[in-house]
């Protein structure tokens, strides 16, 4: 990849993503973080990354921005009014202008940044890929899908129906008192759901 | 295009039996769930505690290896076998603690015990991680296990606040860790921890993107183990956590981010000692005042324990910022050791009191405990002692052997004020002990007598507490030994991306 182009790249990656922290509208900082993603995808792609590149294309792009979008209309949620605290802001730009000065005083007094990669060229394809994935992290690679496991369990225990017998036996009446298998009450589940949330209970403060 | 040769992947059984019997456990918990209520939900910590100890068994065989496996990716070395054994006692202690709790306030059962057997997998990846993408990893499955498991009382909006604070920030502090870890990549070439060494080692001029991958680094890990000025998180992810679960990150979670974080800056990062030793001197001064002052002044005990917890982790950070050797690195270890058992004996006391749905945690709520429960009573006191430091219990051990190695290390401002600040916390802790003996008219506890899981972990947490205080030799020999292991294991394989 060029040095101009990469440049480019870089402007613009930077330039969408203030675009996502600084813009009201939920659904332009959505398009924002998409032409940042497309563009990091690109970067990917013009430094030899090919797989990763498309890979990001397809499942950040593709997947995630229209899930965001759906849990955006879903929401229906509009223009923020909020306008933020003048003081966190100031101190936000001063910690901000002080963060830039040290970088920029790292960097000058440096003779140079020497990193040795920069043969990635050949190194992108997926038969690479997979070749480090099945031998040098092939550990990780499987730790991997006990992680995703472990936040799919979780994100089930905090959003599956409430606990049956103590967040509602206050609440709910006989009917769930009587039920006596867990599939039994879950039947009754969605009346009492609404019961419970008009009537919270007693020291749940 | 020739075929992938398995057998040079430097496959390990030692290495990864203790994971397997814990995913296991986890599995078999999640499908045994879907027969067991809430209200019996025990049944399924035995589960766990059954995983637990086969991975406890397991690690024992990893005794004295001081090898790696899958290329490097794993260390099998005495010091990941310490942690390791740390981290799964504070385990079992936290699901023999919540095997009440969880039933009585009604937590999501299967998942409960599926996440706690989760996390601590993720754990003991960061007691043995060879790289920093396993290291990265494990920190990620014990994390987003932990996040959901603070927020399981769902019906109290403090547990939501809890889990909610604690996954934004810390979230945002798994950003900077990440990008420390690219950073260091890209200045290095490598993300195996000998081979990181041995090209820093190699490099006569500092490399400004290696330095500010260390500071990332070292923002990530101040979040995690809750040092000043990144523990903003901590008094209200304690406070609103069930309490087990607070016991949980107080001591596990805390351990195993310090496993990672020693390893990192002892065996990979130890050539720019002279870099980020003052950031932690820093660190650890910031922590220590700011946790034992802010104490002084808090009513909920989930509150004071959680600026205690703070404060800890500065005296570790004081033995970290010293340690230049095995005798100092050792004292660090130890002082996790002694401040675990502590901790998960206070915390079971904490337990007892707090009932899930009601809770009792304010400090008016311990008066006149010693009168109706002598016995939970004298508990809390030898712990609440320990914290403060007092002979001869393991917290004053911990801390002589911790402040010995940083006076020898020359630290000796470091070291006074670390001592002036055990002084200001004896007041806070001692405050709890004058509510319990000396007042009258807190709240009626249940009976322990139904509730022996608790019984037990609280008495496995004194035990600890004494036996670490009054026969420190062989613990200390252990933490010293596993400490040699890391610094001197032998060169593994240096595997990179590149050619």
């Amino acid at each position: 990849m060029s040095l101009g182009l990469f440049f480019f790249l870089a402007v613009l990656a930077a330039l969408s993503a203030l675009g996502v922290i600084a813009q009201r509208n939920p659904v332009h900082c959505l398009l924002a973080l998409a032409v940042n993603l497309l563009d990091i995808g690109v970067m990917f792609v013009g430094l030899g990354a090919v797989t990763v590149g498309f890979l990001q294309i397809i499942i950040y792009v593709g997947a995630i921005m229209v899930l965001f979008l759906f849990v955006i209309w879903l929401l229906n949620l509009q223009a923020e009014g909020f306008s933020g605290y003048l003081g966190l802001k100031l101190f936000g730009a001063i910690g901000a202008a002080a963060l830039a000065a040290e970088f920029a005083t790292l960097f000058l007094h440096t003779s140079r940044i020497s990193t040795p990669g920069a043969s990635a060229l050949t190194q992108g394809t997926i038969t690479t890929l997979g070749r480090h994935l099945f031998s040098d992290y092939l550990v990780a690679f499987e730790i991997t899908s006990l992680l995703l496991l472990a936040a799919v369990v979780g994100a089930i225990g905090l959003a599956r129906r409430p606990p049956l017998s103590a967040g509602l036996s206050a609440a709910a009446g006989s009917d769930l008192a009587t039920a006596e298998s867990p599939r039994q009450m879950s039947r009754s589940m969605s009346v009492s759901a609404e019961q419970q949330t008009t009537t919270p209970r007693a020291g749940s403060a | 295009m020739t075929p992938l040769n398995l057998t040079t992947i430097d496959f390990s059984w030692l290495a990864i039996l203790p994971l397997i019997a814990l995913s296991v456990g986890a599995i078999v918990v999640m499908l045994a769930g879907t027969r067991v209520d809430d209200e019996d939900s025990a049944a399924l910590g035995f589960i766990v505690l059954v995983a637990l100890l086969a991975a406890f068994l397991l690690t024992m065989f990893e005794l004295g290896q001081n090898t790696a496996a899958f290329r490097g990716s794993l260390a099998v070395d005495d010091y990941a076998v310490f942690f390791e054994v740390i981290i799964i006692i504070a385990t079992a202690l936290t699901v023999a603690m919540s095997l009440e709790y969880a039933a009585d306030a009604g937590l999501a059962g299967a998942e409960y015990y599926a996440l706690v057997a989760f996390a601590a997998l993720g754990m003991l990846l960061m007691a043995a991680a060879g790289d920093l993408i396993i290291i990265f990893l494990g920190l990620e499955t014990m994390s987003i296990a932990v996040y959901a498991l603070a927020g399981f009382i769902r019906r109290d909006a403090k547990s939501n606040e809890a889990a909610i604070k604690y996954f934004l920030l810390g979230a945002f502090s798994t950003g900077f860790l990440l990008y420390g870890i690219a950073l260091l990549y890209g200045a290095t070439g490598s993300v195996r921890l000998t081979a990181i060494h041995a090209s820093i080692a190699a490099r006569t001029a500092v490399n400004p993107l290696l330095l500010l991958g260390l500071g990332m680094l070292l923002i990530g890990f101040g979040f995690k183990v809750a040092a000043v000025p990144f523990h903003m998180w901590t008094p209200d992810a304690y406070e609103g956590a069930p309490t087990p679960i607070t016991a949980f990150m107080a001591v596990a979670v805390k351990l195993a981010a310090f496993a990672g974080f020693l390893r990192i800056f002892f065996t990979s990062l130890d050539p720019l000692a002279t870099e980020w030793s003052p950031v932690l001197w820093a660190l650890a001064v910031l922590s220590m005042t700011a946790g034992n002052v802010i104490a002084l002044v808090q009513s909920n005990i989930k509150r004071m324990l959680a600026y205690s917890a703070i404060a800890h982790a500065g005296y570790a950070l004081v033995g970290m910022a010293a340690a230049n050797g095995r005798e100092a690195g050792g004292a660090v270890l130890y002082y996790l050791l002694a401040y675990a058992f502590t901790s998960l004996g206070a915390f079971g006391v904490v337990v007892a009191l707090d009932r899930g749905a009601e809770s009792h945690a304010q400090i008016d709520d311990y008066r006149g405990l010693a009168r109706d429960h002598p016995g939970l009573a004298a508990a809390m006191a030898v712990c609440l002692l320990s914290l403060t430091g007092v002979p001869p219990l393991a917290g004053f051990v911990a801390k002589f052997y911790v402040f010995a190695a940083a006076l020898n290390a020359g630290f000796t401002g470091l070291v006074i004020i670390a001592v002036l600040n055990s002084v200001v916390s004896a007041y806070y802790y001692v405050g709890v002990i004058v509510a319990m003996y000396m007042r009258e008219g807190g709240v009626a506890v249940e009976s322990m007598s139904r509730r022996p899981g608790l019984l037990i972990s609280i008495a496995v947490g004194v035990a600890g507490v004494i036996a670490l205080g009054i026969y420190p030799q062989p613990y200390m020999g252990a933490a010293v030994n596993a400490f040699a292991s890391a610094l001197g294991r032998p060169a593994l394989h240096a595997v990179s991306m590149l050619p």
